[in-house]
């Protein structure tokens, strides 16, 4: 005898008794790994578009030499060409285009395309014919995605903004789909330094060595030999950067996603155990006829895998589903915006997927085996006369357990991240989970021995009935408890980033009208004579214009984004939402400059500390004087004074501007006089801050959208736990509720003490829930986003918002309770009294 | 009239100075208890309730450990086993025939029957076979494919001897076995059970508080709180 036969027993009279039962634990599993696989499959198509794109733009080549925006002199190409290591040199201007009338630049490669050639066949075989006419000095190859976003086809014009210039090209081909799948221009390097000001310049030089060198001896040696913000980077790094940028956006998306599967593996141990709980009358005989305790533990968690397994199937079928109409609508773009592409199609991942059906099954046998467990301890004498174990022995064993799992969850909080991602974090959270489930019995126990008689005969049973019962309490509390802390959880956490990020927001936009150039764009700005034109328009108090352009600073790293605007060490407090000051001190120290806590996490500056900048060619050397919270810039922004900028590069342009209105001046006038001085005024947004406070608190809302869906679904899968674990605690009560009427409880009575039972039980729910869900918004807050996004929040609790979501819990339950009693006292009640199972 | 000589049975069942209490501060349940059961025996066991009746059955099962004392069931001293060796060796060899039927009310009543074999690993075949003659000793195969909850109170304690015995256990434990019926089914069932442990187990023990019942044994004893006694041998 095996726990197999005893597995096919229980399954198949679970079929013919508790197929709802078990219909709600699978579909409850196969939520939680469609909605994981699904994100999972859409991030990882969305990656491998973007990377399979990157590896085109890379080919061939062993090392890419990368500078910054405005380039370097292109002297260094013909110096590294003569290199004896270098078979194959490709210089390359890189420009993201600003286009008139849109937001979003085109990005735009120059190349040599007889040398590109060479290095990324793939790419070039893509012009096909319209090689040739890439020589045309205004002429542009637009790739598919470009030409349909665009809305463009060959021969038709381009407008693109150079300065505050706009300037023609001409689509001389589009490229098919196979060759690019992003949106691109291509020209001729001669014609892109031309149209884009860069004669004498590039920004990248693609280097293919000869057979034999050792690529990463080369790169190492090069450091040295390339003029300050000029970096040799491995192909791989390059390649890799859309999915360094966006790993920590990916990993708490899906740790999000598998809430609901977690959800889900407590809904299993709720049901299991209140089914278990149901069933003990015929596992107790089943033992007493001979099945021994480990056949029925085994035989019990088979029965939760065996669920699972059916779950995760459905689930990866709808995951894959799910994950290609997301592609279709979002075009891959689950909320950050990074992660934004164009027909990207769905890649079979067969491991991932074998990974989530793992985790499938696992969670839900995990879920199994507690209750399994319970049920083969329980001495079978004991079983059969209706015992349901030791109370004091439950609450004993959770005190026990939730107060180590307490003290754990507690200890992971301090430990820093792994590869930038809070996985213990993660693990603090799931470990305080655990210590606040184990520690429900102890908790309700002490609340309900408190509670007073009231002199309600339906009140005064509900309590003695749970406080005798606090094993089943415990399950029907489970599920709700987990879905509903997190949820409280999540809530304190998005209300603090969204209230940190409006007072951010306060900040940055002090001004009434703001106004810049497309942003991401590098072609655009305004030059001196410009910006002096634009300071002159009526109805404008005051001015100060930015200029804000990415840097690189090592090679390994995303670049970062440097701002130079008017500001001191006695303004900065004012202007920046500064964190943390160095102390004032007198030059000759080098000038001050204000770094993001990204800069602190990812280049280890502190304030005090010097910080060396490559600007105009050399490494210039500024002070620490302050860290600054920046929600926009996530691979890092500084703060430099503009004097300071234009003294080191001689580059006096602009980017941006803050407007103050002069009395009774009006907004949108002032606007059109704007436009009017601009000499491509489609390519210039001009906003009121406080639309731009709007609209983007508008896009936070929208990027939590998702966020809010998912724990949405993990509280509804957990009150079908509550629901589930109160209609079979009920049904096994029927004698009970027989025997209440035999003695003359009315059936309303009897109802209205269950309904009782579920506003206790889910007032204990909702409070412990709030309770520990403060407690894991503190790790959220400052551990996991912390360490996820290099950013810090302020704590904010939004209690009214979590009152109401804690009372409609209670309202839900009292329902459920009351329907599910509905039922058990429903039938007749003598022959309930005659029940023995 | 005098008794004719009786060939050496074999010993079934022994229990020696058992004794099981509860709770350090009241008396022992089972103060001593000797017991010696040999094979074709049908003994009743007889007492007040709360005497611990159902103690010794759980006792004798291996459902409960003695404090002290030896219980040796087919000749395996149930102390030197551990619970998984106890439950194996309770699936090969006793039988079981509750006062609140305990079957399963999810399967027919010949699902019900066939279950010790099922637990047993016997082919189906062989399993359907003995389970078909058992519900036809028992007047029962017209009601195979009817669940639990079809069936009368009297039909439903029969389906329950027929599982008790479909494996010819060495031992019949009945605790009770017609405490929820009424007289004349109880009647009918406890003839049922006597003639069955008869023919299909080693011997039988009846736990009952009914003199009637008790009078369909071979001999009675009498439980209380001295210890188990013999009250007469028909």
């Amino acid at each position: 005898m095996g726990a197999w036969r005893v597995w096919r027993l229980l399954l198949r009279a679970q079929l013919r008794e508790q197929p709802g039962r078990l219909a709600l634990n699978v579909l409850s599993i196969a939520l939680g790994v469609a909605l994981a696989s699904a994100i999972f499959l859409v991030n990882g198509a969305a990656l491998a578009q973007f990377t399979g794109a990157t590896r085109r733009l890379v080919g061939d080549a062993d090392v890419i030499v990368r500078g910054p925006a405005g380039g370097f002199p292109e002297g260094l190409f013909a110096r590294l060409a003569r290199d004896p290591a270098v078979a194959v040199a490709s210089p390359v201007v890189e420009v993201d285009a600003a286009i008139a009338g849109r937001t979003e630049p085109l990005p735009v490669r120059g190349i040599d395309p007889f040398r590109a050639g060479e290095l990324q066949h793939a790419l070039i075989e893509g012009l096909g014919g319209a090689t040739r006419d890439l020589f045309q000095a205004d002429g542009i190859v637009l790739s598919a995605a470009a030409a349909t976003a665009l809305d463009l086809k060959a021969g038709d014009p381009l407008t693109v903004v150079v300065g505050d210039r706009p300037t023609r090209l001409r689509v001389v081909g589009v490229m098919p789909k196979t060759a690019y799948s992003q949106p691109l221009g291509l020209m001729d390097i001669a014609s892109a330094q031309w149209v884009f000001d860069r004669v004498g310049r590039l920004n990248r030089v693609d280097l293919r060595l000869v057979d034999g060198a050792d690529a990463a001896a080369f790169r190492a040696a090069l450091v040295g030999r390339l003029p300050a913000g000029v970096f040799p980077v491995a192909p791989g790094t390059e390649i890799g950067r859309a999915a360094t940028v966006t790993r920590a956006y990916r990993v708490n998306l899906n740790m999000l996603a598998l809430i609901a599967l977690w959800t889900g593996a407590f809904l299993v141990f709720s049901t299991q155990s209140a089914s278990v709980l149901r069933r003990r009358g015929s596992l107790a005989l089943l033992r007493a006829l001979g099945v021994t305790r480990g056949e029925l533990r085994r035989a019990l968690a088979a029965e939760g895998a065996f669920l699972g397994a059916l779950g995760a199937l459905i689930g990866i079928v709808g995951g894959a589903v799910l994950a290609t109409a997301m592609l279709r609508v979002l075009a891959g773009d689950l909320g950050n915006g990074q992660l934004r592409v164009f027909g990207a199609t769905l890649a079979w991942q067969p491991w991932a997927l074998a990974g989530f059906f793992g985790i499938g099954v696992l969670v839900s046998a995990a879920g199994a085996w507690a209750p399994a467990k319970a049920a083969a301890q329980l001495p079978p004498a004991q079983a059969l006369k209706g015992g349901a174990g030791d109370p004091a022995a439950t609450v004993r064993t959770g005190w026990r357990l939730g107060c180590a799992l307490g003290a754990l969850g507690i200890a992971l909080a301090w430990l820093p991240p792994v590869a930038h991602l809070p996985l213990f974090g993660y693990a603090s959270i799931a470990a305080l989970l655990f210590a606040a489930v184990s520690l429900v019995p102890t908790v309700t126990v002490a609340l309900l021995r408190a509670a007073p008689r009231t002199g309600r005969v339906t009140l005064d049973n509900a309590i003695a009935q749970l406080r005798d019962n606090v094993g089943a309490a415990t399950l029907s509390l489970a599920s709700i408890i987990v879905s509903f802390s997190l949820m409280v959880a999540m809530a304190i956490m998005v209300h603090s980033f969204r209230q940190s990020f409006a007072h951010w927001l306060g900040k940055l936009l002090p001004a009434d009208i703001e106004m810049r150039v497309p942003p991401n764009a590098d072609t655009a700005f305004w030059n001196a004579d410009e910006q002096r034109r634009l300071a002159a328009t009526p109805g404008i108090a005051r001015i100060e214009f930015r200029r804000t352009l990415h840097l690189a600073l090592d090679g390994r790293q995303a670049p970062v984004t440097l701002i130079a605007r008017d500001i001191s060490r006695a303004t900065a407090a004012r202007v920046l939402p500064i964190l943390r000051q160095s102390a004032v001190r007198a030059p000759p120290d080098p000038p001050p400059a204000w770094v993001s806590e990204a800069m602190v996490d990812r280049y280890g500056v502190t304030p005090g500390a010097r910080l060396r900048l490559p600007l105009g060619g050399r490494w210039r050397t500024f002070t620490v004087a302050g860290v600054w919270r920046d929600y926009a810039r996530s691979t890092g922004a500084i703060v430099i004074g503009r004097a300071a900028y234009a003294a080191a590069t001689g580059d006096n342009a602009a980017t941006e501007a803050s407007l103050w209105l002069a009395p009774h001046a009006d907004a949108d006038r002032v606007g059109q006089a704007l436009r009017a001085r601009l000499g491509a005024p489609e390519a210039v947004q001009i906003t009121t801050s406080t639309t731009v406070r709007a609209r983007s608190l508008a896009i936070f809302d929208r990027a939590f959208t998702i966020t809010y869906a998912l724990e949405a679904i993990a509280v509804l899968i957990g009150l079908a736990g509550v629901a589930f674990a109160m209609s079979s605690t009920a049904i096994a009560r029927r004698a009970e509720f027989g025997m209440l009427r035999h003695i003359g409880m009315r059936r309303g009575q009897v109802i209205a003490m269950l309904a009782e039972e579920g506003i206790i039980l889910s007032s204990l729910g909702a409070v412990y829930g709030l309770i520990v869900g403060f407690g894991l918004s503190l790790v959220l807050v400052f551990v996991v986003n912390r360490q996820s996004f290099d950013w810090s929040i302020d704590l904010a609790v939004p209690l009214a918002r979590l009152c109401l979501l804690g009372a409609i819990l209670v309202i839900a339950a009292a329902v459920t309770a009351a329907w599910s009693g509905r039922a058990a006292v429903g039938g007749d009640a003598l022959r309930a009294v005659r029940e023995d199972w | 009239m005098a008794e004719e000589p009786q060939p050496t049975r074999a010993v079934v069942l022994r229990l020696e100075s058992v004794r099981k209490r509860f709770a350090a501060d009241r008396p022992a349940v089972l103060d001593g208890i000797d017991l010696e059961l040999v094979e074709g025996e049908y003994v009743a066991v007889m007492g007040e309730s709360g005497v611990g009746k159902s103690t010794l059955l759980n006792v004798l099962a291996g459902l409960d450990s003695p404090d002290s004392g030896r219980v040796t069931l087919d000749g395996v001293d149930l102390s030197t086993l551990d619970d998984d060796a106890i439950t194996r060796l309770r699936r090969r060899a006793v039988g079981f025939v509750f006062q609140a039927f305990h079957v399963l009310p999810y399967l027919s009543a010949a699902q019900n029957v066939s279950l010790p074999l099922e637990l047993l690993g016997v082919p189906a075949v062989e399993r359907n076979a003995r389970t078909t003659r058992m519900l036809d000793a028992l007047g029962l195969a017209a009601l195979a494919a009817r669940l639990p909850r079809q069936l009368s109170g009297g039909e439903i304690q029969r389906i329950a001897i027929a599982r008790a015995l479909v494996h010819s256990p060495r031992v019949l434990l009945a605790d009770e076995p017609t405490g929820n019926l009424d007289p004349r089914s109880a009647a009918q069932t406890l003839q049922v059970l006597r003639a069955q442990v008869k023919a299909h187990a080693g011997a039988g023990i009846l736990i009952t508080h009914s003199r009637a019942a008790a009078e369909t044994a071979d001999r009675i004893l009498t439980l209380d709180a001295r210890g188990l006694a013999a009250e007469e041998r028909r």
